[in-house]
């Protein structure tokens, strides 16, 4: 005994959905639009390639000479100093930004002003606040550390707000019954409840302070972007390509060490 | 902190303390104390810092500030289309980002790509396109392009591949295993259970990344002019070298505004989509 349902009392497992359809063509739409506008053509793109292939070949093998490795040890160790000394300084002055920023714990008032000066320094890209800075205290170090700094502030600063506001109260209550100061309530009732997380905020952004302090030297905030950014200018392709590696396999590197020292603070 | 008071056995005369931590916990927690104070020290008394440059910073940074105000507004037009350039350069580069990132966040999670040996290459991948920072990679396109909005977009897509592919590789290690198995039992073909099978739990995590990535790509274009590679930094870096400072305290007014626009536009769509 055989069956035959009528076709249309089949329900279609997948309809179609013609809002989504509609927004896929806008979408190829707009991307046609948009490299018109920045002058994207396959034409420029393949004498690209060919051009890409030449400066391959100018890359190709780094160069390992002592002289340039002696040049590239000292702008790595700037720049290590410049990530360390940004994260230290950042990270001190996002402790209190980050406790007065968070709502649970401060009055309105003081909350909002902290939260319009994080939100302040986070606005602008750290190279432009670089550049700001080249200009107040001269080329050099300080100012990528001064940049960074910015930065550091306003990235910790957020996260340390929101992990503060989603603690539980109860152990500040407790801390608060006994009697306890602010201070005292700040170190035994909240401090302990957010010491793993501030620790993984630290660890990312002097993971981010590294990567982003081969880049403040090239509008001047010294570390290994100055040395690769003279290395551009003067065709030095192949060293580039070593300082790339140097940067690659260094934070690479780092990332072994983060995970290690996350492991030690869980 | 770590310590809770001792308390004494009451007539036994013995005297527990209790603590918070096993000693091999506290030997690696002050170990990392230790070595971080070792490193801000040493960087603290080898950096470089020319003393000289810092007497007159005060008075520099005044006069910066008094130098942009008022803004010349005949840079304006540069500065308009500048900043179209920009906007375009940055969803240019996140769609871009998007489409080469899936494959190699496919090869990276672990419950598609079965090979380790692979898993281990799209890592790779992953950690060069974030290591290396996007004026870097802009550099690296203007020597192989040209300077113009083509280096930067593919700047911006190149950089975007390692967060992108990152967060979504683990959005596809955490998809559930329910739906795929059923697929699996149904007979369908790998580029089904891909596509009913995982597709519909990772899409929300693709948007919400997609938006994130964009909201920061606008802030990264906007700087990338500063190599050569199209957009408002263009502007930035011809106000700049040139010492028009009330220019170039146009340019970041205006960057100033975007951004914050940007970041209203992304967290409202956040809040009503996802």
């Amino acid at each position: 005994m055989s069956v035959t349902l009528p076709r249309r009392t089949l329900r279609d497992a997948f309809p179609a959905n013609w809002t989504v359809r509609a927004l896929r063509l806008g979408l190829v739409l707009y991307v046609i639009y948009a490299a018109g506008i920045l002058q994207i053509s396959w034409a420029r793109f393949v004498i690209g390639l060919d051009q890409g292939g030449k400066f391959l070949g100018r890359m190709w093998p780094p160069n390992m000479q002592a002289q340039k490795l002696q040049l590239i040890t000292d702008g790595m160790l700037e720049s290590l100093q410049i990530a360390i000394l940004a994260t230290a300084f950042g990270v001190l002055l996002a402790l209190p930004l980050g406790l007065i920023a968070a709502r649970n714990l401060t009055p309105a008032w003081a909350s909002w002003t902290a939260r319009a000066l994080i939100a302040l320094l986070r606005t602008f890209h750290p190279v432009i606040v670089a550049i700001l800075f080249v200009k107040a205290v001269g080329f050099g170090a300080l100012a990528g550390v001064l940049a960074l700094v910015v930065a550091s502030m306003g990235f910790v600063g957020k996260l340390f707000a929101e992990a503060i506001e989603e603690i539980s109260m109860k152990q500040v209550e407790a801390i608060r019954a006994t009697g306890a100061g602010f201070l005292s309530v700040l170190i035994m009732g909240v401090l302990p409840q957010v010491m793993a997380r501030f620790v993984g905020f630290v660890i990312y952004q002097l993971d981010s302070n590294l990567r982003n302090s081969t880049m403040v030297g090239i509008v001047g905030g010294g570390g290994i972007g100055a040395t690769l950014f003279t290395a551009y200018q003067r065709f030095d392709y192949d060293v580039v390509l070593t300082i790339l590696l140097v940067i690659i396999v260094i934070i690479m590197l780092f990332e072994v060490v983060s995970t290690r020292i996350r492991r030690v603070f869980q | 902190m770590t310590r809770a008071p001792a308390t004494a056995g009451i007539g036994t005369g013995i005297i527990r303390e209790w603590q918070r931590f096993t000693p091999g916990e506290r030997l690696g927690r002050y170990a990392v104390y230790v070595v971080s104070a070792i490193a801000v020290i040493w960087s603290l008394r080898t950096i470089e810092v020319i003393p000289e440059f810092l007497y007159d910073a005060p008075a520099q940074t005044a006069d910066l500030f008094q130098r942009m105000w008022p803004f010349d507004w005949r840079f304006w037009p540069t500065v308009l289309s500048g900043l179209v350039e920009t906007l375009h350069t940055a969803t240019l580069g996140t769609l871009m980002a998007l489409v080469l990132a899936s494959p190699v966040a496919l090869l990276a999670a672990r419950n598609i790509t079965r090979s380790a040996w692979l898993n281990q290459l799209a890592n790779l991948i992953l950690v060069s396109s974030r290591s290396v920072n996007s004026l870097i990679w802009a550099l690296l396109f203007v020597a192989i392009f040209g300077p113009g909005a083509l280096a930067g977009t593919l700047a911006i897509a190149f950089r975007s591949i390692g967060f992108v592919g990152k967060l979504l590789g683990e959005a596809i290690e955490e998809a559930q295993r329910g739906p795929i198995e059923a697929l699996t039992a149904a007979g369908a073909s790998p580029m089904a259970i891909l596509i009913k099978g995982y597709w519909p739990q990772v899409e929300p995590a693709f948007w919400s990344v997609a938006l994130f990535r964009w909201d920061i790509n606008v802030r990264e274009s906007a700087v990338l002019g500063l190599v050569g590679a199209g957009g408002i930094g263009v502007a930035l870096d011809t106000a700049t070298s040139n010492l028009y400072w009330d220019q170039a305290g146009l340019v970041l007014a205006t960057i100033f505004t975007v951004v914050v626009l940007t970041e209203i536009i992304t967290s409202r769509i956040r809040t009503r989509i996802i």
